[in-house]
This record gives structure tokens, sequence and C-alpha cells, in this order.
């Protein structure tokens, strides 16, 4: 099955990070991707810029609204998703429970329904 | 400085008020001076001695400065030649009830070893900043609480130990927690069983010197666990390539923790490393006598991982559906050595299809390379069985 791992933390001093605290950070989800992509089951995986770069989009009644910011205005942001492939949720949880975000954030498991690939939607 | 010298005077400063973080200041100023003033006028007879005056000195400058509780330090200067080791009360402190379990071994590993907040971070896959106010606040609160720097009677004391002891084997036990290099996960088990050695000598108890004996044990048998990156199960590995020095050091260990004639979890686990690491002098693992361990540690600290492990040994001692049979009372766990050893007794006993499916359910909760990579061998050698029939 496939699962997202939605990373949700805090941005709050993301801009004030430390060059040495940014380097720790790499190489802890540089191990964890390198992990995933070793047990054959890593998708993909966005780390994503901080809301400040997000721009949402509605169209109601014909008129195009486009909006700074993220959707919700919250203290935790989605800052990252990995998209993995395993058996179950007990597989998702084992490499949730890994994940450099889960130490300091916190990462929401989510099964995909159906995904898009070869041409056609297929049932997760 | 050695690291048992950092621990005995941050602990004896410490121990005064009671505020890590001042002691901590006090002795970095201490050791900047010492830097200094050493290299032209000497090394002092008492090196210890001189750093604790410097670093008390300075304390006592520093809380002028800042707030009048300057009555709670005793004006006199710590005996030269004979400072008090006060480690195993700030043993008792980080471990304390009223600190979040989470945080006392990264505690302990900073003020009693002297690790910095980055190392300890890096250990734990967590960022220095996150790390350093974890501690920060830990430390705080040992403050603020008035959390005595005191070694528990002996009323108190089986109620406290075993945090203290969970703690120092949590220093060990990083390497499950997270993905992190094989660096940094050598040289904390080193630091694991340092940590335990002081325990046992400040406090001679059958679960000090059984915690010291099993980390000994585990650790000597570290060269032979993982072969061209894969894991390799205790029976395969090499008897040969286990540290022998190691192996003496926790037998030696083991037999003060049985000469209290107490038995307690760490003594009973020590005693199960033990049996295993005999094979390197006799050629044969006795599995009855690990059955009778694994069932008294079962009494003593019943838990799931030493369910599954008895299973293995009933399977060794009385044949491998004995061993399924056990593995069937635990229900169905997401637990990968459960499902490891599950897939194991199924290929012996010729389940094959259900051994397969066990196979791919233990991958599929490993998330280490080397274990993944040797369970993935042994699916493989199935299905290859399969396909040659």
């Amino acid at each position: 099955m496939r699962y997202s791992l939605l990373l949700q933390y805090s941005e709050a001093g993301g801009a004030q990070v430390s060059d040495e605290a940014m380097a720790e950070w790499q190489s802890a989800f540089d191990a964890y991707a390198k992990s995933l992509d070793a047990a054959g089951v890593l998708l993909s995986a966005d780390v994503l810029q901080p809301t400040a770069a997000s721009t949402t989009v509605t169209v109601r009644g014909g008129s195009l609204q486009v909006q700074d910011g993220p959707f919700a205005d919250t203290k935790e942001q989605l800052g990252g998703v990995f998209l993995i492939d395993v058996p179950d949720l007990d597989a998702a949880l084992a490499w949730a429970e890994k994940c450099p975000a889960a130490q300091w954030g916190t990462v929401e498991i989510r099964p995909t329904a159906v995904y898009f690939s070869g041409g056609q939607w297929n049932q997760a | 400085m050695a690291r048992s010298s950092y621990g005995r005077l941050l602990a004896v400063l410490a121990a005064r008020t009671g505020d890590i973080s001042a002691a901590e200041d006090a002795l970095a100023d201490a050791f900047e001076r010492a830097l200094r003033t050493w290299p032209e006028s000497g090394v002092p007879d008492n090196p210890e001695g001189w750093l604790v005056t410097v670093a008390k000195n300075r304390w006592l400058d520093a809380l002028k400065v800042r707030r009048p509780r300057v009555e709670r330090v005793e004006p006199s200067l710590p005996d030269l030649d004979a400072i008090p080791d006060k480690r195993l009360e700030l043993m008792f402190v980080c471990a304390h009830p009223a600190i979040d379990a989470a945080v006392r071994t990264p505690l302990m590993l900073q003020v009693v070893l002297g690790f910095e907040a980055s190392e300890i971070g890096a250990a734990y896959a967590t960022p220095t900043a996150t790390m350093a106010q974890r501690l920060v606040r830990a430390k705080q609160r040992i403050r603020d609480a008035g959390i005595p720097f005191a070694i528990p009677s002996v009323d108190d004391m089986p109620a406290r130990l075993p945090a203290v002891l969970e703690a120092v084997y949590g220093a060990y036990a990083i390497d499950w927690q997270v993905i992190s290099g094989t660096t940094v996960r050598d040289s904390l088990s080193a630091e694991a069983l340092h940590l335990a050695s002081v325990l046992a000598t400040l406090l001679p108890d059958p679960e000090t010197f059984g915690l010291a004996a099993l980390l000994s044990l585990s650790i000597a048998r570290a060269p032979a666990r993982v072969r061209e990156g894969m894991l390799v199960p205790l029976e395969s590995q090499d008897a040969g390539l286990w540290d022998q020095a190691l192996i003496t050091q926790g037998e030696t260990l083991l037999r003060r923790a049985h000469s209290f004639g107490r038995i307690g979890r760490f003594q009973l686990e020590a005693a199960i490393q033990s049996v295993h690491c005999a094979r390197a002098m006799s050629g044969v693992t006795d599995w009855v006598v690990l059955r009778r361990l694994y069932s008294a540690l079962l009494e003593v600290a019943p838990s799931l991982g030493a369910r599954v492990s008895l299973a293995a040994v009933v399977a060794r001692v009385e044949g491998s559906r004995a061993g399924l049979a056990v593995l069937d009372q635990l229900g169905e766990p997401a637990f990968q050595p459960y499902w490891a050893t599950r897939a194991h007794l199924l290929r012996e006993v010729g389940g094959r299809d259900a051994a397969q499916a066990a196979y791919a359910k233990a991958i599929s909760l490993t998330t280490d390379s080397p274990s993944r990579s040797h369970l993935s061998g042994m699916l493989a050698e199935l299905s290859n069985e399969r396909s040659g029939q």
C-alpha cells in the first residue's frame, strides 16, 4: 500500500537556523532517505519550502482569488512529504518512527486511496 | 581531562546548590582558566582540586552578581586531596521520577560523562538546538523543583534504582531507536559500559553488576554481528571474532552479581548472554539452561521480546513445533522479532507458504539495513528451495 508520511512541524525560528543545525538536519534526512531507498520502499521524498513561499488559489463564482501564504495559518505546517510503498500500516509505522522529523514535529501517516500511474487511475 | 574526572567535578559542584547549569558554567570557566595558566605555571599537584576551587570561586562571584542565594553555598573550600564522589547522587538526580524518562539518558551522558549536546543530538538524530533545549529544561526543573542530590534510603532504593539502570541501559540501546551511523553507535556503547561500571563501583548491587555484565557480554559480540553489511544471527556468529577480554570482564561482573544471592532482570539477562558466550569455549549452546533463564526472566520482567526469545529457545529444546506453539500464544503483534522467529520456525517445519508470508511481514517491519539484508537472504533461499523441487 502507498502511504504519505506528512511531516508537520513548527516553522518558528526556521529563518535563523544556523549552518551547523542545517547540516545536522540534512545529514539526518540523508540517512533516513537512503535507508528507505535501500529497503526499496521509497517512491518520492519532497522537503517543502516554508509557507512564506506558499500561494493559494481559489475560484469562486468564476472569480479567481490568489493569495500569499498557506491554506491554514497554523503554528505547525506541512514541511515535507515522503511517499512510501509498504505492505501495511504496521510497516508504515515502523518507518514513521525512524523519521527525523518525529523527534521535533509530528509525522502523519496517510494512506493513498487511488493514484494515477500508467495512464490511468489505480486502486492503492 | 578524562571523562570520569569531569563527572566527579561537576557532581561535587552541582550537589552544593542543585544548580547543574551554574555548575557547568563555573566548571567551563575553570577549565578555560586552566588552559590559560597551566602552560606557564605548570600543572598543579592536584589538578582536580585546583579546578573545583577555581570553579567554586567563579560561582560565588557569579552568585553575588545574580541573586542572593549565597547562603546555600558552604564558604569552606573543598578538601583538595579528597574530593567526595557525588556521581551516584548525580545519577539519581538524572533518573528522578520528576524528570521525563526520555531525557534521563541524554542528561546522564552530558552531566556524568561530559558529552556535548551536539554529540548526544547526533546519537539521537535530533538537532543540537532541540537536544540542548531539552537538557536545559531538565536542569532548570532539577533546580527549581529542588530535586535532592541524595542517594535514596534502603527503603526507597528498590523503587528508585530501576530508573537509573534503565537510563544507563538506554545509552546502549540508542542504536535501536534511530537510524544513525555505526561510528556513533560503537562509541556510545562503550560509554554506556563506562557508565554502568561507574554505577556498579559506586553502588554495589546485584542489578548494577548485572547491568555492567550484560553490557560487557553484549558488546563483546559486536565484532561478529554484521558481515558484509548483513546481520549474522547469534547462532551463526564466528565466536573467534568475539572480544575475549570483554567476555572475561563480563563473567567476573556476573559472578559479583550472583554473589549477592538475589535475582533480578539485568542479572538474568547477563546470565543469558553468558550462556551464549560460553560457546566460544565449549563449542555448544546449552539451550536447556537458556530455557530456564528465560522463564525466570519472564517472572521478574515480562516483555514481548523475552517471550519471543523463549519461543526460539523452546524450539531448540523441544522442536520447532513446540516453539511455534509458544508464539501462537502471543497473538500477531507488530513486532519484528516475533515475525522473524516465526518465519524461521515455520521454515523448519516445512510450512513454506506461511514461512514466506512471515518473512515478508518481518522484512516489512525492519528498518535497519543489515537485518533486512539477512531476512531478504533467508526469503530468497526459501524461494530457491521451492523452485528447485
